[in-house]
């Protein structure tokens, strides 16, 4: 109870900071609709061949976007030694780094959410009527970002070049988690049958299972040595 | 001792290089389908299986320095990534060569051929990121937790063959249930990994007293600035 409780003071105060300064959130919304403009110079096809690659369209919008707040989430705390002073706080690494989850999912979230109506009007892609089974697709995906996303933020965090580094790291290692959401929207959006399509579901709930184990079992190592 | 175990183990890893050499060129008959290029998978094969084993051998390495931090382990562990990384190209650039022969394309995105490649940009991350830390400790430390996520990712590479139908050619070997390859043809691919390995472990253990060496002269270096 006590974990819970000090893991949402530290997602609270993370939440609490972006909607004053709004910064990540502008930030990663912008570049989402610049990446929307550029897909349109990238590709000039057909409605169906959209519906085909909206899928991956989506998840590469997500994605780059999402960076841009998994960059700020440890960066933020850099200034006036602000995460010297949270490891030296009674809250543990694991809280710090769930509470830093939870607040970096929310905001991803919120520029999904977002994207996708903005990505159907400018595209003529109409959205599915399973609509909250690709919300779900969307839970489920972003936690996977969020999850690998957070921890190597806290890697990379004192490093020159912080920038560069996150998303050279994470996109690699996030492949299996991408592939299979960009598959099951792919599915969705195209009313595809989703039985045939179970295998790349159960990738994304391993994947995501799997990493956040291993996320709270070796974030006290990153964070504190 | 060291320079003993190196020498011994090159004379024997070129022994046997040179015997299989002459046996893979000379006496194994040409593949029914394929042709002589078939002869490729006995150097692509050993080559991914010893740096599937490296990257393992190496999360070890990790967890060892993690548990007893000692700065000798993260040496290793960087040691044996950095010739499992090359051991690993060297499987892209004749797995590459193979596909232009048989399929006409030099690369081809399927999920077995992805996945192989991911994995070959997260050991190249790993150094990227060994470069960008200055401090022995924080390196070592943040290393070889990305080794650890590493080696998750490379269950998915190994698994992959089995989740997916691909245009990658199936198990051949009888090991992982192929039994599609001649006993006479299967020998020398096992021998080649038995070198393989030996090669590895000599370069290993040039790197990892190198990289030993490095530490020693950081140390040294530090105390020079201290006075």
């Amino acid at each position: 109870m006590r974990f819970l409780r000090q893991t949402l003071a530290i997602a609270a105060k993370d939440l609490r900071s972006e909607i004053r300064g709004k910064e990540a959130v502008n930030a990663s919304v912008s570049f989402a609709l610049v990446i929307l403009l550029l897909f349109s110079f990238a590709f000039d096809l057909e409605p169906e061949q959209i519906r085909d690659i909206a899928g991956g369209l989506l998840w590469l919008i997500f994605a780059f976007a999402g960076t841009l707040i998994l960059n700020r989430s440890f960066a933020r705390e850099l200034v006036n030694d602000c995460l010297d002073t949270l490891l030296a706080s009674p809250v543990s690494g694991a809280q710090l780094f769930f509470g830093k989850c939870l607040a970096n999912y929310v905001l991803i979230i919120i520029v999904e959410c977002i994207s996708l109506p903005v990505f159907a009007i400018f595209y003529n892609v109409r959205l599915p009527q399973r609509l909250a089974l690709l919300f779900l697709v969307m839970l489920l995906g972003t936690w996977g970002i969020t999850v690998i996303g957070t921890l190597f933020s806290a890697m990379t965090v004192n490093l020159r070049l912080r920038e560069l580094m996150l998303p050279t790291l994470i996109y690699p290692m996030l492949i299996p988690a991408l592939v299979g959401a960009i598959e099951l929207s792919r599915v969705l959006i195209n009313g595809g049958p989703l039985a045939e399509n179970m295998i790349w579901f159960r990738i994304l709930v391993a994947f995501n299972v799997i990493f956040t184990i291993l996320a709270l079992a070796l974030v006290e190592i990153v964070l504190v040595g | 001792m060291r320079l003993k175990i190196i020498l011994t183990l090159s004379v024997i890893a070129g022994v046997i290089l040179a015997w299989d050499l002459h046996r893979i060129f000379l006496q194994v008959p040409d593949e029914a389908n394929q042709g002589a290029i078939f002869r490729i998978i006995y150097f692509h094969v050993p080559a991914a299986i010893t740096s599937f084993t490296g990257f393992y051998l190496a999360m070890f390495s990790s967890i060892g320095y993690l548990m007893k931090k000692d700065l000798r382990l993260d040496s290793v562990a960087a040691s044996i990534n950095e010739v499992s990384l090359a051991f690993a190209s060297i499987t892209l650039c004749t797995g590459s060569i193979w596909g232009r022969i048989i399929w006409g394309i030099w690369w081809t995105w399927d999920p077995r051929l992805t996945s192989f490649f991911v994995c070959w940009l997260i050991y190249v991350g790993y150094f990227m990121l060994r470069r960008a830390v200055d401090d022995p400790t924080a390196r070592a430390r943040l290393s070889a937790v990305l080794s650890i996520f590493a080696c998750v990712d490379i269950v998915l590479v190994w698994k992959s063959i089995e989740w997916f139908r691909t245009q990658h050619p199936g198990p051949v070997l009888e090991i992982r249930g192929g039994g599609g390859m001649a006993p006479g043809m299967e020998a020398p691919l096992w021998w080649n990994f038995l070198a393989f390995l030996m090669l590895a472990t000599v370069l290993i253990l040039i790197r990892t007293r190198q990289e030993t060496m490095k530490l020693e002269i950081d140390a040294l270096r530090r105390q020079a600035h201290a006075f």
